[in-house]
Protein backbone atom coordinates (compact mmCIF):
# COMPACT_ATOMS: atom_id res chain seq x y z
CA UNK A 1 0.00 0.00 0.00
CA UNK A 2 2.87 2.34 0.91
CA UNK A 3 4.55 1.63 -2.42
CA UNK A 4 1.35 2.50 -4.28
CA UNK A 5 1.20 5.78 -2.34
CA UNK A 6 4.82 6.59 -3.18
CA UNK A 7 4.27 5.90 -6.89
CA UNK A 8 1.11 8.03 -6.81
CA UNK A 9 3.01 10.90 -5.16
CA UNK A 10 5.71 10.59 -7.79
CA UNK A 11 3.12 10.81 -10.58
CA UNK A 12 1.56 13.87 -8.94
CA UNK A 13 4.96 15.60 -8.63
CA UNK A 14 5.73 14.66 -12.24
CA UNK A 15 2.45 16.26 -13.36
CA UNK A 16 3.29 19.42 -11.46
CA UNK A 17 6.73 19.43 -13.11
CA UNK A 18 5.03 18.93 -16.48
CA UNK A 19 3.05 22.15 -15.86
CA UNK A 20 -0.27 20.27 -15.84
CA UNK A 21 -1.58 22.57 -13.14
CA UNK A 22 -1.14 25.48 -15.54
CA UNK A 23 -4.52 24.38 -16.86
CA UNK A 24 -6.03 25.93 -13.71
CA UNK A 25 -4.59 29.30 -14.64
CA UNK A 26 -5.89 28.86 -18.20
CA UNK A 27 -9.32 27.96 -16.80
CA UNK A 28 -9.47 31.02 -14.54
CA UNK A 29 -8.30 33.37 -17.29
CA UNK A 30 -10.78 31.93 -19.82
CA UNK A 31 -13.66 32.14 -17.35
CA UNK A 32 -12.93 35.72 -16.32
CA UNK A 33 -12.42 36.87 -19.92
CA UNK A 34 -15.61 35.19 -21.05
CA UNK A 35 -17.65 36.53 -18.13
CA UNK A 36 -16.71 40.00 -19.35
CA UNK A 37 -17.37 39.24 -23.02
CA UNK A 38 -20.68 37.45 -22.49
CA UNK A 39 -22.36 40.67 -21.36
CA UNK A 40 -21.36 42.27 -24.65
CA UNK A 41 -22.36 39.38 -26.90
CA UNK A 42 -25.59 38.02 -25.57
CA UNK A 43 -28.95 39.29 -24.40
CA UNK A 44 -29.82 37.66 -21.09
CA UNK A 45 -28.85 34.28 -19.69
CA UNK A 46 -25.33 35.48 -18.84
CA UNK A 47 -25.37 33.44 -15.64
CA UNK A 48 -26.48 30.26 -17.42
CA UNK A 49 -23.80 30.68 -20.08
CA UNK A 50 -21.03 31.20 -17.52
CA UNK A 51 -22.22 28.20 -15.52
CA UNK A 52 -22.27 26.06 -18.68
CA UNK A 53 -18.88 27.30 -19.80
CA UNK A 54 -17.25 26.70 -16.42
CA UNK A 55 -18.49 23.12 -16.18
CA UNK A 56 -17.63 22.38 -19.81
CA UNK A 57 -14.13 23.87 -19.39
CA UNK A 58 -13.50 21.78 -16.26
CA UNK A 59 -14.62 18.68 -18.09
CA UNK A 60 -12.65 19.41 -21.29
CA UNK A 61 -9.41 20.34 -19.55
CA UNK A 62 -9.69 17.29 -17.35
CA UNK A 63 -10.38 15.13 -20.40
CA UNK A 64 -7.22 16.31 -22.13
CA UNK A 65 -5.16 15.65 -19.01
CA UNK A 66 -6.76 12.23 -18.44
CA UNK A 67 -6.25 11.09 -22.03
CA UNK A 68 -2.86 12.50 -22.86
CA UNK A 69 -1.18 11.91 -19.52
CA UNK A 70 -3.10 8.69 -18.88
CA UNK A 71 -1.79 7.04 -22.05
CA UNK A 72 1.75 8.13 -21.23
CA UNK A 73 1.80 6.77 -17.69
CA UNK A 74 3.09 3.37 -18.76
CA UNK A 75 3.99 3.98 -22.39
CA UNK A 76 6.46 6.72 -21.48
CA UNK A 77 8.24 4.49 -18.98
CA UNK A 78 8.59 1.80 -21.65
CA UNK A 79 9.67 4.28 -24.28
CA UNK A 80 12.35 5.79 -22.05
CA UNK A 81 13.28 2.28 -20.88
CA UNK A 82 13.02 3.59 -17.30
CA UNK A 83 10.56 0.72 -16.67
CA UNK A 84 13.54 -1.62 -16.22
CA UNK A 85 14.99 0.56 -13.46
CA UNK A 86 11.61 0.90 -11.76
CA UNK A 87 10.81 -2.80 -11.84
CA UNK A 88 14.28 -3.66 -10.62
CA UNK A 89 13.34 -1.93 -7.36
CA UNK A 90 11.04 -3.60 -4.82
CA UNK A 91 7.97 -2.43 -6.73
CA UNK A 92 5.53 -5.00 -8.01
CA UNK A 93 3.89 -4.44 -11.35
CA UNK A 94 0.40 -4.06 -9.96
CA UNK A 95 1.66 -1.55 -7.37
CA UNK A 96 3.26 0.50 -10.12
CA UNK A 97 0.08 0.45 -12.18
CA UNK A 98 -2.28 1.29 -9.34
CA UNK A 99 0.08 3.98 -8.04
CA UNK A 100 0.23 5.53 -11.50
CA UNK A 101 -3.56 5.50 -11.73
CA UNK A 102 -4.13 6.99 -8.28
CA UNK A 103 -1.42 9.62 -8.88
CA UNK A 104 -3.14 10.87 -12.02
CA UNK A 105 -6.60 10.74 -10.47
CA UNK A 106 -5.18 12.72 -7.52
CA UNK A 107 -3.79 15.31 -9.92
CA UNK A 108 -7.17 15.55 -11.63
CA UNK A 109 -8.97 15.94 -8.31
CA UNK A 110 -6.61 18.72 -7.15
CA UNK A 111 -7.07 20.36 -10.54
CA UNK A 112 -10.85 20.10 -10.36
CA UNK A 113 -11.01 21.33 -6.76
CA UNK A 114 -9.01 24.48 -7.47
CA UNK A 115 -11.00 25.07 -10.67
CA UNK A 116 -14.24 24.70 -8.69
CA UNK A 117 -13.06 27.35 -6.22
CA UNK A 118 -12.17 29.72 -9.08
CA UNK A 119 -15.54 28.91 -10.67
CA UNK A 120 -17.46 29.86 -7.53
CA UNK A 121 -15.45 33.08 -7.14
CA UNK A 122 -16.34 34.11 -10.71
CA UNK A 123 -20.00 33.14 -10.20
CA UNK A 124 -20.17 35.13 -6.96
CA UNK A 125 -18.79 38.12 -8.82
CA UNK A 126 -21.30 37.66 -11.67
CA UNK A 127 -24.05 37.51 -9.03
CA UNK A 128 -23.11 41.00 -7.85
CA UNK A 129 -23.41 42.38 -11.39
CA UNK A 130 -26.90 41.01 -12.10
CA UNK A 131 -30.11 42.97 -11.61
CA UNK A 132 -32.56 41.81 -8.93
CA UNK A 133 -35.01 40.87 -11.75
CA UNK A 134 -32.39 38.67 -13.42
CA UNK A 135 -31.48 37.03 -10.12
CA UNK A 136 -35.14 36.37 -9.35
CA UNK A 137 -35.76 34.92 -12.81
CA UNK A 138 -32.70 32.63 -12.66
CA UNK A 139 -33.69 29.05 -11.82
CA UNK A 140 -30.91 28.81 -9.22
CA UNK A 141 -28.67 31.28 -7.34
CA UNK A 142 -25.26 32.09 -8.89
CA UNK A 143 -23.30 30.10 -6.28
CA UNK A 144 -25.72 27.17 -6.25
CA UNK A 145 -24.15 24.37 -4.14
CA UNK A 146 -25.77 21.81 -6.49
CA UNK A 147 -23.14 22.75 -9.10
CA UNK A 148 -20.77 20.63 -7.02
CA UNK A 149 -22.82 17.59 -8.00
CA UNK A 150 -21.92 18.25 -11.63
CA UNK A 151 -18.26 18.68 -10.61
CA UNK A 152 -18.45 15.37 -8.74
CA UNK A 153 -19.85 13.64 -11.84
CA UNK A 154 -17.08 15.19 -13.95
CA UNK A 155 -14.54 13.82 -11.45
CA UNK A 156 -16.05 10.34 -11.73
CA UNK A 157 -16.14 10.54 -15.51
CA UNK A 158 -12.49 11.62 -15.66
CA UNK A 159 -11.50 8.82 -13.28
CA UNK A 160 -13.13 6.38 -15.67
CA UNK A 161 -11.46 7.97 -18.71
CA UNK A 162 -8.09 7.68 -16.91
CA UNK A 163 -8.76 3.99 -16.25
CA UNK A 164 -9.60 3.49 -19.94
CA UNK A 165 -6.43 5.33 -21.04
CA UNK A 166 -4.32 3.28 -18.63
CA UNK A 167 -5.93 0.07 -19.86
CA UNK A 168 -5.02 0.75 -23.49
CA UNK A 169 -1.50 1.85 -22.61
CA UNK A 170 -0.80 -1.45 -20.83
CA UNK A 171 -0.75 -3.45 -24.05
CA UNK A 172 -0.18 -0.90 -26.78
CA UNK A 173 3.31 0.52 -27.28
CA UNK A 174 2.02 3.35 -29.44
CA UNK A 175 0.85 6.40 -27.48
CA UNK A 176 -1.02 7.63 -30.56
CA UNK A 177 -2.94 4.38 -30.84
CA UNK A 178 -3.77 4.41 -27.12
CA UNK A 179 -5.02 8.01 -27.38
CA UNK A 180 -7.07 7.06 -30.44
CA UNK A 181 -8.67 4.10 -28.68
CA UNK A 182 -9.40 6.13 -25.54
CA UNK A 183 -10.97 9.01 -27.45
CA UNK A 184 -12.96 6.57 -29.61
CA UNK A 185 -14.31 4.85 -26.53
CA UNK A 186 -15.13 8.19 -24.93
CA UNK A 187 -17.06 9.28 -28.03
CA UNK A 188 -18.82 5.91 -28.33
CA UNK A 189 -19.74 6.18 -24.66
CA UNK A 190 -21.62 9.39 -25.43
CA UNK A 191 -23.89 7.62 -27.91
CA UNK A 192 -25.46 5.33 -25.36
CA UNK A 193 -29.05 6.16 -26.29
CA UNK A 194 -28.33 5.58 -30.01
CA UNK A 195 -26.73 2.21 -29.35
CA UNK A 196 -29.60 1.18 -27.11
CA UNK A 197 -32.17 2.08 -29.75
CA UNK A 198 -30.10 0.78 -32.66
CA UNK A 199 -32.70 -1.89 -33.43
CA UNK A 200 -35.15 0.86 -34.36
CA UNK A 201 -32.99 2.04 -37.27
CA UNK A 202 -31.71 -1.31 -38.59
CA UNK A 203 -33.73 -4.13 -40.06
CA UNK A 204 -31.50 -6.95 -38.88
CA UNK A 205 -32.39 -8.12 -35.35
CA UNK A 206 -28.80 -9.36 -34.94
CA UNK A 207 -27.42 -5.86 -35.63
CA UNK A 208 -29.92 -4.44 -33.17
CA UNK A 209 -28.77 -6.96 -30.60
CA UNK A 210 -25.11 -6.01 -31.21
CA UNK A 211 -25.99 -2.36 -30.59
CA UNK A 212 -27.76 -3.26 -27.36
CA UNK A 213 -24.82 -5.41 -26.16
CA UNK A 214 -22.38 -2.60 -26.95
CA UNK A 215 -24.58 -0.20 -25.02
CA UNK A 216 -24.25 -2.29 -21.89
CA UNK A 217 -20.58 -3.26 -22.35
CA UNK A 218 -19.04 0.09 -23.34
CA UNK A 219 -18.63 2.70 -20.60
CA UNK A 220 -21.69 4.94 -20.66
CA UNK A 221 -20.08 8.36 -20.35
CA UNK A 222 -23.36 10.11 -21.16
CA UNK A 223 -24.71 9.05 -17.78
CA UNK A 224 -22.26 11.38 -16.03
CA UNK A 225 -23.54 14.42 -17.87
CA UNK A 226 -25.83 16.21 -15.43
CA UNK A 227 -24.57 19.69 -16.30
CA UNK A 228 -27.82 20.89 -17.90
CA UNK A 229 -29.97 19.51 -15.05
CA UNK A 230 -27.87 21.28 -12.44
CA UNK A 231 -27.70 24.59 -14.32
CA UNK A 232 -31.48 24.59 -14.92
CA UNK A 233 -32.11 23.46 -11.32
CA UNK A 234 -34.04 20.41 -12.51
CA UNK A 235 -34.65 17.56 -10.04
CA UNK A 236 -31.85 14.99 -9.75
CA UNK A 237 -32.81 11.88 -7.79
CA UNK A 238 -30.20 10.92 -5.18
CA UNK A 239 -30.64 7.31 -6.31
CA UNK A 240 -29.49 8.21 -9.82
CA UNK A 241 -26.34 9.89 -8.49
CA UNK A 242 -25.61 6.99 -6.13
CA UNK A 243 -26.05 4.38 -8.87
CA UNK A 244 -23.91 6.35 -11.32
CA UNK A 245 -21.18 6.64 -8.68
CA UNK A 246 -21.36 2.90 -8.07
CA UNK A 247 -21.33 2.26 -11.84
CA UNK A 248 -18.11 4.30 -12.16
CA UNK A 249 -16.48 2.51 -9.22
CA UNK A 250 -17.33 -0.96 -10.57
CA UNK A 251 -16.25 -0.12 -14.13
CA UNK A 252 -12.98 1.42 -12.92
CA UNK A 253 -12.28 -1.65 -10.76
CA UNK A 254 -12.90 -3.94 -13.76
CA UNK A 255 -10.58 -1.90 -15.99
CA UNK A 256 -7.85 -1.75 -13.36
CA UNK A 257 -8.00 -5.52 -12.80
CA UNK A 258 -7.80 -6.09 -16.56
CA UNK A 259 -4.89 -3.64 -16.80
CA UNK A 260 -3.03 -5.34 -13.94
CA UNK A 261 -3.53 -8.74 -15.56
CA UNK A 262 -2.25 -7.59 -18.95
CA UNK A 263 0.62 -5.62 -17.45
CA UNK A 264 1.70 -8.58 -15.28
CA UNK A 265 2.16 -10.71 -18.40
CA UNK A 266 3.72 -8.07 -20.57
CA UNK A 267 7.18 -8.75 -21.93
CA UNK A 268 9.30 -5.58 -22.13
CA UNK A 269 12.07 -7.03 -24.28
CA UNK B 1 25.81 39.82 -19.28
CA UNK B 2 26.22 38.37 -22.74
CA UNK B 3 23.27 36.10 -22.05
CA UNK B 4 21.02 39.04 -21.07
CA UNK B 5 22.07 40.91 -24.19
CA UNK B 6 21.25 37.86 -26.28
CA UNK B 7 17.75 37.61 -24.75
CA UNK B 8 17.13 41.33 -25.32
CA UNK B 9 18.23 41.00 -28.94
CA UNK B 10 15.92 38.03 -29.39
CA UNK B 11 12.94 39.89 -27.92
CA UNK B 12 13.63 42.89 -30.16
CA UNK B 13 13.91 40.62 -33.21
CA UNK B 14 10.64 38.85 -32.40
CA UNK B 15 8.85 42.18 -31.82
CA UNK B 16 10.20 43.54 -35.10
CA UNK B 17 9.16 40.44 -37.03
CA UNK B 18 5.66 40.44 -35.52
CA UNK B 19 5.27 44.14 -36.33
CA UNK B 20 6.31 43.38 -39.91
CA UNK B 21 3.73 40.57 -40.08
CA UNK B 22 0.94 42.90 -38.92
CA UNK B 23 2.03 45.63 -41.34
CA UNK B 24 2.22 43.13 -44.21
CA UNK B 25 -1.27 41.82 -43.46
CA UNK B 26 -2.74 45.33 -43.28
CA UNK B 27 -1.04 46.33 -46.51
CA UNK B 28 -2.19 43.18 -48.31
CA UNK B 29 -5.79 43.74 -47.21
CA UNK B 30 -5.61 47.35 -48.37
CA UNK B 31 -4.31 46.33 -51.81
CA UNK B 32 -6.43 43.22 -52.22
CA UNK B 33 -9.58 43.74 -50.19
CA UNK B 34 -11.32 40.52 -49.32
CA UNK B 35 -14.98 40.30 -50.21
CA UNK B 36 -17.32 39.93 -47.24
CA UNK B 37 -19.35 36.74 -47.41
CA UNK B 38 -22.60 37.48 -49.24
CA UNK B 39 -24.68 35.73 -46.66
CA UNK B 40 -24.27 33.85 -43.45
CA UNK B 41 -24.12 30.11 -43.67
CA UNK B 42 -25.36 27.49 -41.29
CA UNK B 43 -22.93 24.60 -41.65
CA UNK B 44 -24.99 22.13 -39.64
CA UNK B 45 -28.73 22.32 -40.16
CA UNK B 46 -29.86 19.18 -38.44
CA UNK B 47 -30.53 19.46 -34.69
CA UNK B 48 -30.19 15.66 -34.39
CA UNK B 49 -26.72 15.68 -35.97
CA UNK B 50 -25.55 18.67 -33.96
CA UNK B 51 -26.76 17.16 -30.69
CA UNK B 52 -24.61 14.11 -31.40
CA UNK B 53 -21.60 16.15 -32.53
CA UNK B 54 -21.74 18.17 -29.30
CA UNK B 55 -21.13 15.03 -27.21
CA UNK B 56 -21.68 16.01 -23.58
CA UNK B 57 -21.07 19.69 -24.29
CA UNK B 58 -24.53 20.29 -25.75
CA UNK B 59 -25.40 23.05 -23.25
CA UNK B 60 -22.24 24.94 -24.14
CA UNK B 61 -22.86 24.53 -27.90
CA UNK B 62 -26.45 25.73 -27.27
CA UNK B 63 -25.01 28.87 -25.68
CA UNK B 64 -22.84 29.45 -28.74
CA UNK B 65 -25.84 29.09 -31.07
CA UNK B 66 -27.86 31.39 -28.80
CA UNK B 67 -25.16 34.08 -29.03
CA UNK B 68 -25.07 33.55 -32.78
CA UNK B 69 -28.88 33.94 -33.01
CA UNK B 70 -28.71 37.23 -31.07
CA UNK B 71 -25.88 38.52 -33.23
CA UNK B 72 -27.67 37.41 -36.41
CA UNK B 73 -30.92 39.09 -35.42
CA UNK B 74 -29.22 42.31 -34.36
CA UNK B 75 -26.94 42.36 -37.40
CA UNK B 76 -29.81 41.77 -39.81
CA UNK B 77 -32.02 44.33 -38.13
CA UNK B 78 -29.33 47.03 -38.15
CA UNK B 79 -28.02 46.32 -41.65
CA UNK B 80 -29.08 48.91 -44.17
CA UNK B 81 -28.80 46.66 -47.15
CA UNK B 82 -28.79 43.06 -48.12
CA UNK B 83 -31.04 40.20 -47.16
CA UNK B 84 -33.56 41.05 -44.46
CA UNK B 85 -35.45 37.81 -44.62
CA UNK B 86 -34.10 36.58 -41.26
CA UNK B 87 -34.07 33.13 -42.81
CA UNK B 88 -31.47 31.80 -40.37
CA UNK B 89 -33.21 33.04 -37.22
CA UNK B 90 -35.54 30.09 -36.80
CA UNK B 91 -32.89 27.42 -37.64
CA UNK B 92 -30.51 29.02 -35.14
CA UNK B 93 -33.13 29.08 -32.38
CA UNK B 94 -34.25 25.57 -33.33
CA UNK B 95 -30.68 24.30 -32.96
CA UNK B 96 -30.27 26.17 -29.66
CA UNK B 97 -33.41 24.67 -28.17
CA UNK B 98 -32.65 21.18 -29.50
CA UNK B 99 -29.26 21.26 -27.82
CA UNK B 100 -30.73 22.64 -24.60
CA UNK B 101 -34.50 22.05 -24.42
CA UNK B 102 -34.71 24.11 -21.21
CA UNK B 103 -33.25 27.25 -22.78
CA UNK B 104 -36.29 29.34 -21.84
CA UNK B 105 -35.14 32.66 -23.11
CA UNK B 106 -34.57 31.25 -26.60
CA UNK B 107 -38.27 30.32 -26.82
CA UNK B 108 -39.30 33.72 -25.45
CA UNK B 109 -36.97 35.48 -27.87
CA UNK B 110 -38.40 33.41 -30.72
CA UNK B 111 -41.98 34.29 -29.77
CA UNK B 112 -41.20 37.95 -29.56
CA UNK B 113 -39.00 38.54 -32.57
CA UNK B 114 -39.92 35.82 -35.10
CA UNK B 115 -43.54 37.01 -34.95
CA UNK B 116 -42.64 40.67 -35.39
CA UNK B 117 -44.33 41.91 -38.54
CA UNK B 118 -42.50 42.83 -41.73
CA UNK B 119 -40.76 45.05 -42.73
CA UNK B 120 -39.27 45.60 -39.26
CA UNK B 121 -39.24 41.94 -38.31
CA UNK B 122 -39.24 38.48 -39.88
CA UNK B 123 -43.05 38.13 -39.87
CA UNK B 124 -42.76 34.38 -39.16
CA UNK B 125 -45.55 33.81 -36.65
CA UNK B 126 -45.96 30.19 -37.77
CA UNK B 127 -42.32 29.46 -36.94
CA UNK B 128 -42.61 31.32 -33.62
CA UNK B 129 -45.54 29.07 -32.69
CA UNK B 130 -43.66 25.98 -33.89
CA UNK B 131 -40.74 26.88 -31.63
CA UNK B 132 -43.00 27.49 -28.64
CA UNK B 133 -44.89 24.24 -29.19
CA UNK B 134 -41.52 22.50 -29.09
CA UNK B 135 -40.86 24.21 -25.75
CA UNK B 136 -44.24 23.07 -24.52
CA UNK B 137 -43.37 19.45 -25.34
CA UNK B 138 -40.10 19.79 -23.39
CA UNK B 139 -41.68 21.56 -20.41
CA UNK B 140 -45.47 21.09 -20.28
CA UNK B 141 -45.52 22.61 -16.78
CA UNK B 142 -44.40 26.05 -17.91
CA UNK B 143 -47.27 28.52 -18.36
CA UNK B 144 -45.03 30.92 -20.24
CA UNK B 145 -45.06 28.88 -23.48
CA UNK B 146 -48.85 28.74 -24.00
CA UNK B 147 -48.96 32.37 -22.91
CA UNK B 148 -46.34 33.26 -25.53
CA UNK B 149 -48.29 31.33 -28.20
CA UNK B 150 -51.31 33.41 -27.20
CA UNK B 151 -49.17 36.52 -27.49
CA UNK B 152 -48.18 35.61 -31.07
CA UNK B 153 -51.84 35.06 -32.01
CA UNK B 154 -52.78 38.29 -30.27
CA UNK B 155 -50.20 40.14 -32.31
CA UNK B 156 -51.63 38.63 -35.48
CA UNK B 157 -55.12 39.76 -34.52
CA UNK B 158 -56.45 36.23 -33.83
CA UNK B 159 -58.01 37.31 -30.56
CA UNK B 160 -60.19 34.26 -29.91
CA UNK B 161 -57.31 31.86 -30.51
CA UNK B 162 -55.09 34.06 -28.33
CA UNK B 163 -57.70 33.97 -25.55
CA UNK B 164 -57.82 30.15 -25.80
CA UNK B 165 -54.05 29.99 -25.27
CA UNK B 166 -54.14 32.47 -22.37
CA UNK B 167 -56.77 30.24 -20.73
CA UNK B 168 -54.63 27.19 -21.37
CA UNK B 169 -51.64 29.01 -19.84
CA UNK B 170 -53.70 29.80 -16.74
CA UNK B 171 -54.50 26.10 -16.33
CA UNK B 172 -50.90 24.82 -16.47
CA UNK B 173 -49.55 23.66 -13.11
CA UNK B 174 -46.75 26.26 -13.17
CA UNK B 175 -49.25 29.14 -13.37
CA UNK B 176 -50.82 28.16 -10.06
CA UNK B 177 -47.51 27.90 -8.24
CA UNK B 178 -47.39 29.67 -4.88
CA UNK B 179 -45.67 33.01 -5.18
CA UNK B 180 -46.28 33.14 -8.93
CA UNK B 181 -50.09 32.79 -9.34
CA UNK B 182 -49.96 33.87 -12.99
CA UNK B 183 -53.49 32.46 -13.35
CA UNK B 184 -54.72 35.48 -11.36
CA UNK B 185 -54.04 37.80 -14.28
CA UNK B 186 -54.10 35.31 -17.16
CA UNK B 187 -57.80 34.50 -16.70
CA UNK B 188 -58.92 38.18 -16.82
CA UNK B 189 -56.55 38.71 -19.75
CA UNK B 190 -58.15 35.82 -21.64
CA UNK B 191 -61.65 37.14 -20.92
CA UNK B 192 -60.73 40.65 -21.93
CA UNK B 193 -59.03 39.51 -25.12
CA UNK B 194 -62.05 37.41 -26.07
CA UNK B 195 -64.54 40.20 -25.28
CA UNK B 196 -62.85 43.27 -26.68
CA UNK B 197 -60.21 41.94 -29.05
CA UNK B 198 -57.21 44.14 -29.57
CA UNK B 199 -58.01 46.96 -27.18
CA UNK B 200 -55.15 48.61 -25.38
CA UNK B 201 -56.15 47.15 -21.98
CA UNK B 202 -55.17 43.62 -23.06
CA UNK B 203 -52.00 44.87 -24.71
CA UNK B 204 -51.12 46.80 -21.58
CA UNK B 205 -51.47 43.70 -19.38
CA UNK B 206 -49.20 41.76 -21.73
CA UNK B 207 -46.50 44.41 -21.93
CA UNK B 208 -46.63 45.21 -18.21
CA UNK B 209 -45.97 41.54 -17.59
CA UNK B 210 -42.98 41.72 -19.95
CA UNK B 211 -41.57 44.60 -17.89
CA UNK B 212 -40.74 42.02 -15.23
CA UNK B 213 -38.84 39.84 -17.70
CA UNK B 214 -35.32 38.72 -16.91
CA UNK B 215 -33.98 39.98 -20.23
CA UNK B 216 -33.19 43.67 -20.43
CA UNK B 217 -33.99 43.76 -24.17
CA UNK B 218 -37.48 42.44 -23.49
CA UNK B 219 -38.05 44.98 -20.72
CA UNK B 220 -36.82 47.80 -22.95
CA UNK B 221 -38.99 46.67 -25.84
CA UNK B 222 -42.02 46.35 -23.54
CA UNK B 223 -41.38 49.85 -22.14
CA UNK B 224 -41.19 51.21 -25.70
CA UNK B 225 -44.46 49.51 -26.61
CA UNK B 226 -46.17 50.74 -23.43
CA UNK B 227 -45.26 54.28 -24.46
CA UNK B 228 -46.96 53.61 -27.81
CA UNK B 229 -50.05 52.42 -25.95
CA UNK B 230 -49.96 55.56 -23.79
CA UNK B 231 -49.84 57.59 -27.00
CA UNK B 232 -52.81 55.68 -28.47
CA UNK B 233 -54.87 56.26 -25.34
CA UNK B 234 -53.87 59.92 -25.24
CA UNK B 235 -54.76 60.34 -28.93
CA UNK B 236 -58.23 58.90 -28.25
CA UNK B 237 -58.66 61.43 -25.44
CA UNK B 238 -57.37 64.31 -27.59
CA UNK B 239 -59.70 63.38 -30.46
CA UNK B 240 -62.65 63.44 -28.05
CA UNK B 241 -61.65 67.03 -27.20
CA UNK B 242 -61.19 68.08 -30.84
CA UNK B 243 -64.71 66.76 -31.52
CA UNK B 244 -65.92 68.84 -28.57
CA UNK B 245 -64.21 71.89 -30.15
CA UNK B 246 -65.86 71.14 -33.50
CA UNK B 247 -69.26 70.78 -31.77
CA UNK B 248 -68.79 74.19 -30.15
CA UNK B 249 -67.28 76.14 -33.05
CA UNK B 250 -68.52 74.27 -36.14
CA UNK B 251 -65.02 73.44 -37.49
CA UNK B 252 -62.13 71.30 -36.22
CA UNK B 253 -59.42 73.29 -34.32
CA UNK B 254 -56.79 74.76 -36.74
CA UNK B 255 -54.03 74.55 -34.09
CA UNK B 256 -53.45 73.34 -30.53
CA UNK B 257 -53.35 77.00 -29.44
CA UNK B 258 -57.02 77.31 -30.45
CA UNK B 259 -57.83 74.37 -28.18
CA UNK B 260 -55.88 76.00 -25.32
CA UNK B 261 -57.66 79.32 -25.84
CA UNK B 262 -61.01 77.48 -25.81
CA UNK B 263 -60.06 76.02 -22.42
CA UNK B 264 -60.13 72.46 -23.72
CA UNK B 265 -56.41 71.86 -23.11
CA UNK B 266 -53.95 73.30 -20.56
CA UNK B 267 -51.14 73.48 -23.15
CA UNK B 268 -49.74 71.90 -26.31
CA UNK B 269 -50.02 68.14 -25.71
CA UNK B 270 -46.77 66.16 -25.78
CA UNK B 271 -46.33 62.46 -26.48
CA UNK B 272 -44.48 60.19 -23.98
CA UNK B 273 -41.18 61.09 -25.68
CA UNK B 274 -41.82 64.85 -25.36
CA UNK B 275 -42.77 65.54 -29.00
CA UNK B 276 -45.98 67.55 -29.69
CA UNK B 277 -48.85 65.50 -31.10
CA UNK B 278 -49.71 66.35 -34.70
CA UNK B 279 -53.19 67.81 -35.27
CA UNK B 280 -54.89 67.49 -38.66
CA UNK B 281 -56.73 70.87 -38.99
CA UNK B 282 -59.03 69.50 -41.76
CA UNK B 283 -60.48 66.55 -39.89
CA UNK B 284 -59.47 67.13 -36.29
CA UNK B 285 -57.76 63.77 -36.00
CA UNK B 286 -54.50 63.40 -34.08
CA UNK B 287 -51.34 61.39 -34.57
CA UNK B 288 -47.75 61.30 -33.36
CA UNK B 289 -44.92 63.17 -35.01
CA UNK B 290 -42.73 61.20 -37.39
CA UNK B 291 -39.76 62.65 -35.48
CA UNK B 292 -40.90 60.97 -32.30
CA UNK B 293 -39.43 57.61 -31.21
CA UNK B 294 -42.99 56.37 -30.59
CA UNK B 295 -43.77 56.62 -34.34
CA UNK B 296 -45.14 54.49 -35.94
CA UNK B 297 -47.98 53.46 -33.69
CA UNK B 298 -49.35 49.93 -34.13
CA UNK B 299 -52.41 51.48 -35.75
CA UNK B 300 -50.35 53.26 -38.40
CA UNK B 301 -48.64 52.19 -41.59
CA UNK B 302 -44.96 53.18 -41.36
CA UNK B 303 -44.56 53.23 -45.16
Amino acid sequence: MRTIGLVALHVFRDSVRDKVLYSIVAFAVVLMAVSYLIGQLTAGEDLKIIKDLGLAAMSLMGLFIAVFIGIGLIAREIDRRSIYAVLAKPVRRHELLLGKYLGLVGTLLVNLSVMAIAYYVVLAYIGTTLSPAALKAAPAPPTDPRLLLAVLMIALELSLVTAVALFWSTFSSSALLSAGFTVALYVAGQFGADLKNFEQVVESPAAGMVGRVLYYVLPNFAAFDIKAEVVHALPLPAGYLAMTTLYAAVYIAALLIASVMIFARRDFK
Amino acid sequence: MRNARGIAAGVVAIAALLTTVVALQMDRERRFPQAEPAQQILYVNSPAVLTRLALSYDALVADLYWIRAIQYYGGTRLSEQGDKSYELLFPLLDLTTSLDPDFNIAYEFGAFFLSEKKPGGPGQSDLAIKLLEKGLVARPDRWQYPYDIGFVHYRDGNYNVAADWFERAAKTPGAMKQGERADMWLIPLAANTRATGGDTRSSRVIYEHLLTSEAAWLREDAARRLKKLDAIDRIAELERRTREYERRFGDPPPTWEHMVQAGLLPGVPLDPEGHPYVLNPWWGDVTVSRDSPVWPLPTENPA
